[in-house]
């Protein structure tokens, strides 16, 4: 197990080392020059462009620069944004927000998708099952933009029940209304993986033997039936972390959110290089975590699942 | 767009003695009626991260710009109509428009206690020129002499011969050649005095700037990408005193989550409505709206060094692209009312701006004379029937496609060419092929003023190898009635100069004038005495509670 681990943790590295490489590439081949930009319509003085190129490395060849970057990493200074603060320290106040917001979406989205998702699994064919199906594929069929303005306007502007934006702490009850928006289409998604699921585990013979035993009803569902239903969804919620957190741009958009999405795109319009590499390397670990925890995940909850070593 | 910066127009040209005796501390000269209110309310505004540290000189965007303002104070200020009126300055005195004597305000001092003397106006100055130093705006000291030495590549020399303190209130200022406009320029943001810890750590003074402007940082107040928070500065004495008890900007991503924000009460004052309210903003508001010109205003540049747009065929094909524009109908039915149709290439907030110059006539629409001025300059040069003509724009931010493509589908109407709008990803990517001067059509151009001057309209973007003059404009009678202009000896003779020269460029068209830019905001119901000054930002200085 633990040798498994090692294994996962030592193929971090060529990921870490690709992701940065080809963001960092993709950042060096958009167009404009980021430095001519920062004049604005104003006159270019050639002087101070040249300063600010050799500052922020722009005059070296791709390697270089590259290189450049891979050094800062490794002696832990990030470099620095445009406004000349260390990218570090934009990491540290951004992600905390977004990390707040996608925990939030995912709990959302977990909680309800296998609740309503189970309900709907064992009341195949019902009232309820037909009802939540139709709200899931309503859900899944539009937009997230959509659903994000039509909750801001009805449940911010025009009902008053909660601010149209964050506030400037984003705190956890701010961030309720945007994590709702969101984890609901993943929610959408947990709901139909469960049920399926769930269809499918109660014809299992062990549910059967289960039942023929004696259990009772709780326990065939609880045991029985869940816990081994429960496998897709792990599988899809572990790689939806990753998504959420990375997807948030538009959410954290509409309700302006100061998070991850709002910066890497702002950072992206400006061609800062390393603010967009060093924010998406972080969110390419995030994802390689998450999906190794998921994979543990799968141990404890079908014993049956080994790792080879 | 998004450099926008503040403008309006007040006279240029004032020669001999501009002494700007002005009123200093008998307060707001203002036109709205502050009619009391409660001044204890801290303003929530809308607001955008600055994309650089906030040190003046290196601030060149809105975003930063706005806090800049609030936070310092400058020799002059300008009051809500784009009058010059002194702030730190006791005169300012010119005899021939290339020497100026200026004498500082007794007493003042910066919110760290440090006394503010010519010395601070003349080690800022230098500060912001030198090329070591790196500073964005520091284009805007090169009238004065001994600039072009210390803002050269590489170069080590930090001081501008051109400024010499003479003692602790006074210092004077030799410019390279006579520009009676330039008193006029000194309440731009990059004229302000800084502290000396300024000058010594500018990266540090840029996250917590000192100033002494009519507010301050409050403690920790800038919280980067979430919001920026002012306090007033008690011992501020200038015109520009604050009537509420703090400013706070918050910090948006896009206008609709902060017009969201305004319609709910969450927001005081949203500068400027995003273009997905225009249609009803009214109605949401009621009466706590504004619609106010101000010195800005858009155009669409046609580079000269494309062959088919130089010469004699060039400048008719221009013509007939200008009279092919119908401006009344695209800003009635796209801007609705939000833009002002050009009649010159200034604003009309400026003074001196007049809407009947002789060529003006070229800005109106009529379709049959841009037909006949097109089939005349295809007789000089025969125009490709398969060559498209572009429009490229920035399609990242400002909502340019709905305007661009209107254009589009009139001239394809009128002058039956292929036209099409050319966007650019980003603003940088446009910028780039723009100052690189590798366009391949025309492109959107803006000008929002640094100051109230028709020159600043002018001068920056088509004189001869101007550093704005992405079209490579170059007419010496252009500019020589400039250079007129800036010698002339009053304000309103400069004015007539300058309009003169306007004349010029309505036959060349180096750019196409399009419309003027009104400023369009809302407030909350929570704060009254809202009003806009020539450069389309709030006063929010004047701003109070209900």
């Amino acid at each position: 197990m633990s040798t498994y681990i090692l294994k996962r943790f030592l193929q971090l590295i060529p990921v870490f080392l690709g992701a940065t490489l080809l963001v960092y590439f993709l950042v060096f081949s958009l167009p404009g020059d980021p430095i001519v930009a920062l004049f604005g319509d104003k006159p270019v003085n050639e002087a101070v462009a040249a300063k600010l190129r050799m500052q922020y490395h722009l005059d070296q060849p791709f390697w270089m620069q590259y290189l450049l970057y891979l050094k800062s990493i490794f002696t832990f200074d990030l470099g620095q944004d445009f406004s000349g603060r260390p990218i570090a320290a934009v990491l540290g106040e951004v992600f905390p927000v977004t990390a707040r917001l996608a925990i939030m979406a995912l709990i959302f989205e977990a909680f309800f998708g296998i609740v309503f998702g189970l309900i709907a699994g064992l009341r195949k064919g019902k009232l309820f099952d037909a009802t939540v199906l139709i709200f899931s594929l309503i859900v899944i069929g539009i937009p997230i933009f959509v659903l994000g303005f039509l909750l801001q306007f009805t449940i911010g502007v025009q009902l008053g029940w909660a601010k149209p934006t964050v506030s400037s702490a984003a705190t956890i009850p701010d961030l309720i209304l945007p994590a709702i928006v969101l984890g609901l289409g993943s929610f959408a998604y947990v709901l139909r993986l469960t049920r399926t699921s769930v269809i499918e585990n109660m014809n299992a013979d062990y549910v059967r033997t289960a039942t023929a035993k004696g259990l009772s009803r709780f326990q065939v569902v609880r045991v029985h039936i869940l816990r081994n239903s429960l496998i897709p969804v792990i599988t899809f919620l572990g790689a939806d972390l990753g998504a959420l957190m990375g997807g948030a741009i538009v959410t954290e958009g509409i309700f302006n959110v100061p998070g991850v999405g709002n910066r890497l795109y702002r950072a992206v319009l400006s061609g800062e290089g390393p603010t967009v590499v060093s924010i998406v390397t972080v969110l390419v670990l995030i994802y390689c975590l998450s999906n190794l925890l998921v994979d543990l995940l799968y141990g404890w909850l079908d014993p049956r699942i080994r790792y080879d070593s | 767009m998004r450099f926008s910066r503040t403008s309006k127009a007040l006279g240029m040209v004032a020669i001999a003695a501009l002494a700007l005796t002005g009123c200093g501390a008998s307060g707001s000269a203002n036109g709205s009626g502050s009619t009391g209110g409660d001044t204890s309310k801290v303003i929530l505004a809308d607001g955008s991260e600055p994309q650089r540290p906030l040190m003046p000189a290196d601030t060149n965007e809105v975003g930063g710009g706005k806090v800049i303002d609030m936070i310092f104070a400058g020799l002059v200020s300008y009051d809500p109509s784009g009058k010059p009126v002194n702030e730190l300055a006791e005169s300012i005195e010119g005899k021939d428009g290339q020497h100026f004597t200026i004498k500082v305000k007794k007493d003042q001092k910066f919110t760290n206690g440090e006394a503010i003397t010519a010395k601070s106006f003349v080690d800022s100055w230098n500060f912001g020129a030198a090329a070591k130093n790196a500073q964005l705006s520091g284009g805007f000291f090169e009238s004065i002499k001994g600039y072009d030495e210390a803002s050269k590549e590489g170069s080590t020399v930090e001081t501008m011969s051109g400024l010499k303190v003479i003692d602790d209130q006074t210092f004077t200022v030799e410019l390279k050649q006579p520009e009676s406009d330039w008193p006029l320029r000194l309440g731009y943001t990059a004229f302000v005095p800084v502290p000396s810890g300024a000058l010594k750590d500018p990266k540090g003074f840029g996250e917590k700037p000192v100033g002494n402007g009519p507010y301050k940082l409050a403690d920790g107040g800038w919280q980067h990408n979430v919001q920026i928070q002012l306090v007033p500065n008690p011992d501020y004495n200038g015109p520009r005193k604050a009537k509420n008890a703090g400013v706070t900007f918050k910090i948006y991503q896009n206008d609709d989550s902060a017009y969201q924000d305004l319609m709910s009460n969450n927001l005081d004052i949203l500068q400027t409505i995003p273009t997905s309210a225009l249609k009803n903003f009214k109605s949401d508001l009621g009466d706590r709206t504004i619609n106010k010109p101000y010195a800005g205003n858009q155009t669409i540049a046609i580079p000269e060094y494309l062959p088919e747009w130089s010469g004699e065929a060039g400048k008719l094909r221009r013509q007939a692209i200008s009279m092919a524009i119908n401006r009344e109908e695209i800003t009635k039915v796209i801007f609705n009312g939000a833009r002002q149709p050009a009649k010159d290439f200034t604003a009309p907030v400026l003074d001196g701006y007049s809407d009947s110059i002789a060529g003006a006539d070229n800005l109106k629409f009529d379709a049959a004379k841009a037909k006949e001025a097109w089939t005349k300059a295809d007789a000089i040069q025969k125009w490709d029937a398969n060559k498209t003509f572009t429009i490229a724009y920035n399609a990242d931010k400002g909502g340019h496609k709905a305007w661009v493509e209107a254009v589009v589908n009139q001239l394809k109407n009128s002058l039956g060419i292929k036209v099409e709008g050319k966007p650019y990803a980003t603003f940088k990517e446009a910028r780039n092929d723009a100052t690189a001067k590798t366009l391949t059509g025309s492109i959107r151009a803006g000008w929002q003023a640094d100051y109230p001057s028709l020159y600043n309209f002018l001068g920056p973007i088509y004189k001869t190898g101007a550093g704005s003059n992405d079209a490579n404009y170059a007419n010496p009678t252009f500019d020589k009635a400039i250079s007129d202009g800036l010698n002339a000896a009053t304000v309103s003779e400069g004015n007539k100069a300058m309009n003169k020269a306007q004349e010029i460029l309505l036959q060349d068209l180096p750019a196409i004038p399009l419309w003027y830019q009104v400023a369009q905001g809302g407030w909350s119901d929570k704060v009254s005495n809202v009003d806009y000054g020539w450069d389309g930002v709030p006063l929010y200085y004047n701003v109070t509670g209900k």
